[in-house]
């Protein structure tokens, strides 16, 4: 009964949030979120600005503690709930397992390091000691994200904002991490840089198997590299599901607003 | 500074070296890792050893032989003025044999004689954290340290050989300290890191403008990282000294006229200088009386 | 209603009467207020999201009249992509993609450009292209020879017609009545679905 355990194996979540919260004081940043992303799922989280996507994302990522909730991830060593995780736990699995690409690619990068030592760092944090092979894979990841081998020394500051992206994306998937979490990935690049690095994240995520979590609030974004669509206002999720469905047929008064707020081109 | 009695003994008092000895024997338990301590105005600006010097007095008892050196050398101003320091306040004997000294406080350099137990080697040093010139945030580099998150250490080196071709960094070479700190070895030639593992004497460093501690007990471990292809060399100039032709010291380039002469020199001037006086005549050297 | 393998279900009404709607219920796209959507043993009106992902991905084709896709992406990888998803090796994936192409009359020389600048015709063309690249059992066609001029009509009837004979189940909405003839074992009004005013 292969197709049985091949079923089983694909129900079984990566991440699964339980009833996560986060309070600022008394007001809420995000509340009673609930879900479960599975392998090879790409989920967006839209919301306009203050509707807690980012806290949403910061929690999830572990860069902050949330009041309320679990955030069970499924390492290697079985399903681990990274809240309670101790520091160094939750560290290694961020350099590891988990990638992190931020909006500007200045918080993600170090501008002082060149591209071959920006995309390094991961391998040589995870132990790699053979300059060479790190040399290697580092020419090997500029090329998969559309950057030309001869600027592997240069540093990131002499790249446009579009390579600057792609190369942030290459740092954080060169230790074939199985989640990413994406904050605004396109957000500052013109529209047709973006298109590029769509089309790149479609075909990295689809080559790799990653599972992916994007917080945007670019609707096009979302239709084109997410499975499954998260619409947050007020802290709150008011609703979820596949991401042509919310989009073509939102239920929720906010979706509706949402969607018929996009300017059409 | 006519009166001597009027400062205690080694002019600190005694409840700051309390202090400092405190934080001396957490840094003896905790190999290599970074002890805070209440730094003390001295009466000489940063940069001129004010950790050392607080470090030095703390450990100092009235029968110590105390030696100084600044890049090896014993007559340089630095060494020369913080030795004063000592006999005025301290009254304790001083020497310049490396042998004879109780307590050897340096700058930049471990001396070619090998020391021995009972030796306490006190290092000035400017920058304690290894990890500064990459991750500018003290709240980071301690977070880092505490989950030997140590990756952003091979950077550098990685940064190194893309741009030189090797491992370029010829001084301040990190160390990891019995298999758990990275350790800034304060600025001495790479030359001088194979000293640092398994001395005899215990190995202390003081850096007064940053209030850090830290040490190496005797016969410690301090493995110098590098890459597997790239392994860690110990280098000097490819010479041997001119005035006492000992090939395995570290040298001093030092140019001799306008067209450009030069002559290579033992840095450390106790040991050239005993090697002159035993009968060994470099090139340009002249033989000395004694030995 | 029901469709079986290797049959063509032809959906009729007038305009407004909820063909498109009904396929995009079909599809997952639209939300069934009630009911149930069986598609082999998946109901699409209660499944998972990642449930109707798996449909689509392996199951379920859908030709739509509009095409929507990452501007800037070359035609031959917009039709080779649900190959890829599919883990098909890309050698091989983009040469059924072209093979497909030039069959349906896509100058090779498009190939390579993005097809969001195509006439209507050759993006219709390029959407049948993607619908077809794998052998789906069950499809959706929303008018797939609209646009077409007489040749291409003919090689789009073609493939269809191998579609079914390979026993693909098929529900589409024709408004090219030969067509309709030529390809539907039965007829299915949905005006009978339509919700009627009370009176």
């Amino acid at each position: 009964m292969d197709t049985s355990i091949w079923a089983k194996m694909k129900t079984q979540p990566l991440l699964s949030v339980r009833d996560l919260s986060k309070f600022y004081g008394g007001r809420i940043g995000c509340a009673d979120v609930n879900f479960d992303l599975f392998p090879g799922e790409v989920l967006g989280i839209v919301g306009e600005s203050g509707s807690g996507k980012s806290t949403l994302l910061s929690c999830l990522a572990g860069h902050l503690a949330p009041d309320r909730g679990e955030v069970i991830f499924a390492t290697t060593e079985g399903p681990r709930d990274t809240v309670l995780m101790a520091e160094a736990a939750r560290r290694r699995l961020a350099r590891t397992d988990w990638a992190y690409v931020h909006q500007n690619p200045r918080d993600g990068l170090r501008m002082g390091v060149s591209a071959g030592g920006n995309v390094g760092e991961r391998l040589m944090a995870v132990g790699a000691r053979h300059y060479g092979q790190i040399r290697e894979a580092a020419v090997d990841w500029l090329g998969r994200v559309e950057i030309a081998a001869d600027r592997v020394d240069d540093r990131p500051n002499a790249f446009s904002g579009g390579m600057q992206q792609r190369l942030q994306i290459a740092r954080n998937l060169v230790t074939g991490p199985r989640l990413v979490f994406m904050d605004e990935p396109t957000g500052g690049l013109d529209v047709s840089v973006q298109a590029r690095l769509l089309d790149l994240l479609r075909g990295l995520v689809r080559e790799m198997g990653l599972s992916a979590i994007i917080v945007t609030h670019d609707l096009a974004v979302v239709r084109l590299l997410a499975d499954r669509l998260m619409v947050m206002k007020g802290g709150y999720v008011v609703e979820q599901g596949l991401t042509d469905q919310v989009l073509d047929d939102p239920q929720h008064e906010y979706t509706q607003l949402l969607v018929s707020s996009v300017l059409q081109v | 500074m006519t009166d001597q009695s009027a400062y205690n003994f080694a002019y600190l008092d005694e409840q700051t070296k309390r202090m400092i000895r405190r934080a001396i024997l957490k840094g003896v338990a905790i190999p290599g890792y970074q002890v805070p301590f209440a730094s003390r105005e001295m009466p000489m600006p940063y940069g001129w050893g004010t950790g050392g010097v607080q470090v030095t007095a703390a450990c100092l008892v009235p029968e110590d032989r105390l030696k100084v050196i600044d890049q090896g050398a014993d007559d340089t101003t630095n060494a020369v003025s913080i030795r004063r320091f000592f006999q005025r306040t301290a009254g304790v004997a001083v020497t310049e044999a490396t042998e004879e000294a109780t307590v050897i406080q340096t700058r930049h350099r471990i001396p070619e004689t090998p020391l021995t137990e009972g030796q306490i080697l006190v290092y000035q040093v400017p920058i304690p954290e290894p990890l500064r010139f990459l991750e500018p945030r003290e709240t980071e580099t301690r977070k880092m340290h505490e989950l030997e998150d140590y990756g952003l250490m091979h950077v550098k080196l990685y940064e190194d050989i893309s741009r030189h071709g090797q491992i370029a960094t010829a001084y301040d070479y990190p160390v990891k300290v019995e298999g758990r700190y990275v350790m800034d070895p304060s600025p001495i030639p790479k030359f001088d890191n194979p000293k640092l593992v398994g001395n005899a004497a215990i190995q202390l460093f003081g850096a007064g403008r940053e209030q850090r501690i830290y040490a190496l007990p005797p016969y410690s471990e301090a493995i110098s990282l590098d890459f597997e292809d790239y392994p860690f060399a110990a280098s000097k100039a490819d010479h041997a000294c001119d005035l006492c032709a000992a090939p395995d010291s570290y040298l001093d380039e030092v140019i001799t006229d306008d067209q450009g002469s030069r002559m290579f020199v033992c840095s450390d001037t106790d040991f050239c200088a005993s090697r002159r006086k035993a009968g060994h005549v470099g090139p340009m050297g002249t033989p000395m009386a004694g030995g | 209603m029901a469709v079986s393998p290797g049959e063509c279900l032809g959906l009729v009404g007038a305009s407004g009467s909820g063909k498109s709607t009904l396929m995009r219920m079909i599809w997952g796209n639209y939300l069934a207020a009630s009911g149930s959507i069986m598609v082999g043993d998946v109901d699409v009106a209660k499944a998972a999201p990642r449930e109707i992902i798996a449909l689509r991905r392996g199951t379920l084709g859908y030709v739509s009249q509009f095409l929507r896709v990452v501007p800037r992406v070359p035609t031959v990888d917009v039709v080779a992509e649900p190959l890829l998803t599919l883990g098909v090796p890309v050698a091989e994936a983009r040469g059924r993609a072209m093979a497909l192409l030039a069959q349906l009359n896509i100058p090779e020389r498009l190939w390579s450009l993005s097809p969001t600048t195509f006439s209507g015709g050759e993006q219709q063309r390029v959407n049948i292209a993607r619908g077809f690249v794998h052998p789906y059992p069950a499809l959706l066609l929303d008018e797939p020879t609209a646009s077409l001029d007489a040749v291409n009509r003919e090689v789009v009837l073609s493939l269809i017609e191998g579609a079914k004979a390979r026993g693909a189940a098929i529900i589409g909405i024709f408004h090219d009545e030969q067509a309709r003839a030529r390809l539907c074992d039965r007829l299915v009004d949905v005006t009978q679905f339509t919700p009627k005013a009370v009176q």
